[in-house]
């Protein structure tokens, strides 16, 4: 099969490799039909998160057609048009049986510290991901869901990751009626997680970034007020100002390790690998949320430290919260406001590339070029 | 007359539910924390996954499975991609037997096999019929059919402060490593000659 396959920092291809096998009684084998490249892949492309091995292959958003499946598998059969979550969990740990399917601890042997994630890097487990012809998808019974037929492909797809991600963050931000919201970030995450405060009551909602494209987006996709932090000396204080010197109630952080806007910050990370991330946009949420206020983080970050400004936080008394999305858990509610015409997913998706062109399509999303926000990839096989 | 903060009333610029509900689709429909998924975060209900084991059956280990040390035993399900080979994989190995994710040490050397896997990776395909290309690879001809100077030009892009960097951390080892074995090869012909 034709799978994308890492090859050090900055380098991808797509090579011929085995079609994976049935290794566990519930492992299934799933056909890719559409599959997406994610923010966070970019930070394995950067080669900034620990174990990540040449030959490798990426991917954890991706739906496709159940192709085998193994002995105890009781939900799913071959031919099956699935959608899988991010997550690669058991569904019967500690964790798994409180909903936190994201911290699963059956199914990474490398960390302790986060879940599986699907074709990101050993410390996430060691497992290939979807930017392929053909994934292992363990516990076949507990994660993937069967696509409901109203659903198209491309919203399926981003419900396995970016969608809910945005969705959990809103949540994680505890939002109430008329609270002020700012979002860091405006690719797909900060899109969702913009579009969600509203269905939680949020009475201002402001979305910060650097790319004038992503804030036009934001605009009119998720009904934004935007900035555009380059524009403005301290965007802190412009904050401050912006809510009457008060500070948001909430800010969520969809930006994670390679925020910009603070070159030496962004720079021991992304590029000298220093720090687990930058933590700019995460430092600017401290400083921009009022005491008392709310911190989301669903932005990816090494499990390096971080120059993170935790006095602020502590002296505002901040409640922090964060937590890689436990998928599978919002996908009910998300199919009502999906259906309720709340949500459109795929109205943020502006590339769509065949898997043979995967290196180009690392390129132009890292390297933000024919304002790219969600790059979809279409294996040939589909 | 000062407002908020400094005064106890809420900020003067929120528009009204009435008006966000008429102009936003959806607003407030997870009003009420019950309707929130994620709420709360934590929900014993381990029949509501799909599992229908207390403790899953244990995949086959093929080979020595590197593990964190905080773990008691291996997980019963891990990854097989790519197993643990040549310095950058004793390297690996080392990591994950001598320190647990606390300790800088494991990380750092998690971090520094990486860079040693590439190099060894990149040698190993020049061995193959089909070496590494830095061109193709890094996907850089998209500059020149998806608009790379129009993406960049004009747009107050402040990631333009560091992408000089970006060449010379991919290229860079490749042009040293030339620089070095043309040094090698001069070597060796005068030593010839």
């Amino acid at each position: 099969m034709k799978a994308m396959v890492y090859r050090g920092p900055y380098k991808v291809r797509v090579e011929e490799k085995d079609i994976p096998r049935i290794e566990h009684p519930n492992d299934a084998i799933v056909r890719v039909t559409l599959a997406a490249i994610c923010g966070s892949d970019l930070h394995l492309y950067h080669g900034m998160m620990p174990d990540t091995r040449v030959g490798m292959t990426f991917g954890h958003e991706f739906i496709g057609v159940v192709e085998e499946v193994g002995p105890s598998v009781q939900n799913l059969k071959r031919g099956d048009r699935v959608m899988v979550p991010f997550n690669v969990y058991c569904g019967s740990c500690y964790f798994c049986a409180r909903g936190l399917y994201s911290n699963c601890h059956n199914v990474n042997p490398n960390a302790t510290a986060v879940g599986g994630i699907y074709g990101y890097s050993h410390t996430c487990g060691g497992y290939d991901g979807g930017q392929s012809e053909f994934v292992r998808v363990p516990f076949a019974d507990v994660g993937p869901s069967i696509i409901p037929d109203w659903l198209e492909d491309e919203d399926a797809l981003l419900m396995t990751d970016a969608l809910s991600t945005g969705y959990f963050g809103a949540q994680l931000g505890d939002i109430s009626e008329g609270d002020t919201v700012i979002v860091f970030g405006a690719g797909p995450v900060g899109q969702y997680a913009a579009k969600s405060s509203w269905l939680m009551g949020a009475g201002r909602v402001i979305v910060i970034d650097h790319l004038e494209y992503r804030l036009e987006k934001a605009r009119t996709f998720a009904h934004a007020e935007t900035y555009n932090f380059a524009e403005y000396d301290d965007i802190v204080v412009e904050m401050k100002k912006q809510t009457d010197y008060l500070g948001a109630d909430v800010v969520i952080d969809a930006v994670g390790a390679e925020a910009d806007g603070n070159f030496t910050q962004h720079v021991t990370s992304a590029k000298f690998k220093l720090q687990g991330g930058s933590p700019v946009a995460l430092n600017w949420g401290i400083d921009a949320v009022r005491k008392g206020g709310t911190i989301s983080v669903v932005g990816a970050y090494g499990p390096m430290f971080s120059a993170v400004k935790f006095g602020d936080a502590m002296n505002k008394g901040l409640t922090l919260r964060m937590n890689q999305c436990p998928v599978k858990r919002q996908w009910p509610r998300l199919l009502e406001h999906i259906r309720n015409g709340y949500l459109k997913p795929n109205d943020i998706v502006t590339h769509r590339i065949p898997l043979e062109h995967i290196a180009e399509g690392y390129h132009i999303f890292s390297s933000k070029l024919d304002e790219c926000i969600k790059p979809v990839i279409v294996p040939s096989a589909s | 007359m000062p407002g908020t903060p400094y005064l106890p009333s809420k900020p003067r610029s929120t528009p009204s539910s009435d008006e966000l509900r008429a102009r936003i689709p959806g607003w407030g429909a997870d009003l009420d924390p019950k309707d929130r998924p994620s709420y709360p975060r934590e929900r014993f209900d381990p029949g509501a996954t799909g599992a229908h084991w207390e403790f899953p059956e244990r995949q086959e280990e093929k080979w020595p499975r590197e593990r964190s040390i905080e773990h008691e035993f291996l997980t019963p399900v891990f990854g097989t991609s790519t197993p643990p080979r040549g310095l950058s994989g004793a390297l690996r190995k080392y990591a994950y037997a001598t320190y647990s994710e606390g300790r800088a040490a494991h990380w750092l050397i998690l971090m520094g096999a990486d860079r040693v896997d590439a190099i060894e990776s990149h040698l190993r395909s020049f061995a193959t019929l089909r070496p590494d290309n830095p061109i193709t690879e890094t996907g850089v001809l998209s500059e020149f059919s998806r608009g790379g100077l129009s993406s960049r030009v004009g747009r107050k892009r402040v990631d333009m402060s560091h992408t000089w960097i970006d060449p010379i951390l991919v290229a860079g080892p490749w042009v040293l490593a030339g620089v070095v074995l043309l040094r090698l090869g001069r070597r060796v012909s005068s030593a010839r000659g």
